[in-house]
């Protein structure tokens, strides 16, 4: 099963090469990583989207608490939680595609932030099935690049990860 | 699960480097000094006896102090490896953090096995590498190499010191991590430039990392259900590795089985942690373990691990070993090392000794209340066990005209009345030595399990031999092994260091042979050592005695001839039974009670 795991850590040289160094080391999967420094810049928030049996992400979360670097480890699937990821998609918007990629923005909330001559470029957020949603609704051919974040996680309500 | 780790209170009673009142003026400075002598200082602070090295350009500086103080001892290996090992050993013999200092690039990288041996059963090191100058990182200077990527997955932490007013706060953590929780080596990286730079030294008293507070106490909900469990069992067992040795709780161990007359059984690197002369031991488990150990941790129905992972050499196939039903309890400091491989009932994270008390102290009020019963009968179980004992009950064939290793062991045991300090590389001499030296006392035995790196006998009969001076220290080894740390002859000759080899000279690389024979229809593919060294004249070109014993009969005379020499390195050649393979023996892939007995491959129970 897909997990969401997130994770503050001391925000110094090679902790980011700790954590992946654990998951290639053990052979865990990891599907994205994000990271970047906190409100308080001496700590960063990762958020690590994994997935295996639930003997696996019991071993995952041992094994990251284990990092001596590692402050707080949390399951968000544990409980109710909220999942974004930003995708930045650049589509053809030549006569045939033109109407339709605006359309399709518009349905899926995303937004077109550059437009060129023979081409869009659309900014979607959303959780990742929505995001592959996207993907899916578009006609291959019109693709011609896409760049995702990973998803970000963080619990809902007063499920908060801080020290 | 919960992960208690991060979370739970440090008992202020028993972090032990935190909180030592310091009168001391070398733990400040109020004038600069260089980074250098702030290495030293720290070293002194934390009162390190020796350090154990090799120098080279990047460690100048850091040496150049060396020369000049005498808090600690410098000792001078002939090759990186050993120097780690030495240290390695002489953390095992004491309980102390071990102490190594290699210069950077291929001193770095000689360390490497040395470290990741450590690693991998759990020893307390620290480990100063030399690194090239800060500006001089990442342009493939001379001697440069990524320590702290290299070393990344073989140590418990590692730091790169890029400033020289980080260094005093930096080994004070790396000492603190290395020792407390889940022991491990910790490498400290130091640049050139910041060993030459100046500041005030000032050694931080005690250490607060809110991302490392390790667990100390066990649940006291769950102490109480183990508790239960053990007294209402019918075939209970004691299963006690490593842990208990590394966290030193013997005592309390063997005070909770000789309360409630349960057998106990060791993993390799348990040995010594339950006294094996006692009764109630039932030998080394796993998959070159006695039978009785091995039937009754299969046949169980509750069963206590006390600082022991489930490896894959001590349950065997682990479907077969969960084919079973028992109810396991297991203790330990490493929240990972709980359920990984084998599910547990009762998990208690904490440390051994604190555990173990608590357990005990429960029990006693368990016992002394007046409606109970005092003790559990267990009679039954028993003499189940004591019928196992009678099946192989560890008998080898004796011989008139060859020695047999298993022989030396025992009469090694004899000679040295089960005290002495036994070192022993990898192979078939290291599970001989294992099954028939009787280690009474915990820190005894010194060898590599989880790693099992050949080599590591003759540094860490070093390292044992200059943690105690007077101790008598025996290296049992194999040609192969021996071979791999040969050049510390030199360094046993230059500090006068009275080890004596019990070289077990089989001309195999035997555990290999023995495999080949069992499983490759006798292709001995390598495993045959040919153009030995003569050793007994290898051992005099160093000054050192040499002896070799080809006959049984030779066999106790020698020992006693060799270990009366008190102050004079012996080297001991026995030429032993080439055919000679290590009995029990499970077969990978095959459940832990499902043992080859003896000489003929199918002589199974
Ligand atoms: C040729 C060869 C053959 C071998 N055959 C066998 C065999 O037949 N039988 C056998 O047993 N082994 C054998 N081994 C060794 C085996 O590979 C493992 O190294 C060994 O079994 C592990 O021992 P352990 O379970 O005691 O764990 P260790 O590696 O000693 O681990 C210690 C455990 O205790 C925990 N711990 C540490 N400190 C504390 C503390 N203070 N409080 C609580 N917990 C603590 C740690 O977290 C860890 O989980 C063999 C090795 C070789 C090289
Ligand atoms: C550094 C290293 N290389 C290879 C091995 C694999 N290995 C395990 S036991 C063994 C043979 C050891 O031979 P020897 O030292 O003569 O001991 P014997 O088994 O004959 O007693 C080998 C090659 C190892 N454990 N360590
Ligand atoms: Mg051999």
């Amino acid at each position: 099963m897909k997990h969401i795991i997130s994770i503050l850590i001391e925000n110094e040289a090679g902790a980011l090469s700790r954590v992946a160094g654990l998951f290639s080391a053990r052979g865990y999967n990891i599907e994205s990583l994000t990271v970047a420094a906190t409100e308080d810049v001496t700590m960063s928030r990762m958020t690590i989207v994994t997935s295996g049996s639930d003997e696996v992400i019991e071993q995952i979360i041992k094994q990251l608490n284990k990092l001596i670097d590692v402050i707080k480890v949390l399951d968000l699937n544990d409980g109710k939680h909220i999942e974004r990821e930003l995708m930045l998609v650049k589509v053809k918007a030549t006569a045939p595609f033109r109407e339709e990629m605006k359309r399709m923005c518009d349905i899926f909330r995303g937004r077109i932030i550059d437009v060129a001559d023979g081409s869009f470029t659309i900014e979607l957020t959303g959780s990742g099935t929505k995001l592959d949603a996207f993907i899916e609704s578009l006609d291959k051919t019109a693709i011609l690049e896409t760049v995702r974040t990973g998803a970000s996680g963080i619990g809902r309500g007063d499920r908060i990860l801080k020290i | 699960m919960a992960t208690p780790a991060k979370n739970a209170k440090v008992n202020p009673v028993s972090a032990q480097t935190q909180s030592e009142s310091i009168s001391d003026s070398h733990k400040k400075t109020t004038h600069d000094i260089s980074g250098a002598e702030i290495v030293i200082r720290c070293l002194n602070a934390e009162k390190v006896k020796f350090v154990f090295g090799y120098p080279g350009g990047a460690v100048l500086h850091i040496y150049d102090e060396i020369y000049k103080q005498n808090g600690f001892k410098h000792i001078l290996v002939r090759h990186e490896q050993a120097a780690v090992h030495a240290a390695d050993a002489f953390s095992r013999s004491t309980g102390e953090v071990g102490v190594a200092l290699v210069t950077s690039g291929p001193g770095a990288t000689n360390a490497i096995t040395g470290i990741a041996t450590a690693f991998m059963d759990s020893v307390p090191l620290v480990v100063i590498s030399g690194q090239v100058p800060v500006p001089a990182i990442g342009l493939d200077a001379f001697q440069e190499v990524d320590m702290v990527g290299i070393t990344r997955p073989c140590v418990k932490h590692n730091f790169l010191v890029k400033d020289v007013r980080d260094i005093a706060a930096t080994i004070k953590k790396a000492f603190y991590i290395a020792a407390t929780g889940r022991p491990g080596p910790v490498v400290v990286d130091i640049p050139k430039d910041i060993t030459a730079h100046k500041t005030a030294f000032h050694y931080p008293e005690s250490v607060e990392m809110r991302s490392y507070n390790p667990v100390l106490k066990g649940h006291s909900g769950q102490i109480k259900k183990a508790i239960k469990l053990l007294l209402e069992a019918k075939r209970p067992m004691i299963y006690t590795g490593g842990g208990l040795v590394l966290g030193d709780g013997a005592a309390e161990l063997v005070k909770l089985a000789q309360t409630l007359n349960y057998p106990v059984t060791n993993t390799l690197m348990g040995l010594g942690g339950y006294p094996a002369t006692d009764k109630q031991f039932v030998g080394m488990l796993g998959m070159h373990g006695t039978y009785e150990a091995n039937m009754a941790m299969q046949n169980c129905d509750v069963l206590i691990a006390v600082g022991a992972r489930f490896d894959d050499r001590v349950i065997g196939n682990p479907k077969h070993f969960l084919g079973q039903k028992r109810t396991i309890i297991h203790i330990d400091v490493d929240p990972s090392s709980i359920s990984k491989r084998v599910k547990v009932d009762v998990p208690i994270v904490g440390h051994v000794q604190s555990v173990l008390a608590d357990m005990n102290t429960l029990l006693d009020l368990e016992i002394n209340q007046a409606d109970r019963p005092i003790k559990n009968d267990i009679s039954d179980w028993w003499s189940q066990i004591n019928e196992w004992r009678s099946v192989h009950g560890g008998r080898y064939e004796m011989s008139d005209t060859v020695i047999k290793p298993q022989y030396v062991i025992e009469k090694l045991c004899e000679v040295t009345k089960g005290e002495a300090y036994v070192t022993s590389d990898v192979g078939q001499h290291q599970m001989w030595a294992a099954q028939y030296y009787k280690f009474d006392k915990p820190r005894r035995w010194i060898n590599s399990g989880g790693l099992g790196t050949m080599g590591v006998g003759l540094p860490y009969a070093m390292g044992c031999q200059f943690a105690d001076k007077d101790a008598q220290v025996a290296c049992v080894t194999g040609e192969g092994s021996i071979q791999m740390n040969i050049q510390e002859l030199s360094t046993c000759a230059q500090y006068s260091l009275p080890i004596k080899v019990i070289l077990l000279n089989n001309r195999y690389l035997g555990m290999v042979r023995q495999w080949q024979e069992f499983f490759y229809q006798n292709r001995y593919a390598e495993s045959y050592m040919d153009s030995l060294p003569d050793f007994v004249k290898l051992a005099e070109s160093y000054g050192h005695v040499g002896m070799q014993i080809t006959k049984p009969g030779d066999v106790e005379g020698a020992l006693v001839e060799a270990f009366a020499k008190k102050d004079r390195f012996v080297f001991m050649d026995f030429i032993t039974d080439q055919a000679e393979n290590v009995f029990p023996m499970v077969e990978n892939g095959r459940g832990i009670s499902e043992m080859i007995l003896g000489k003929s491959h199918e002589e199974k129970k």
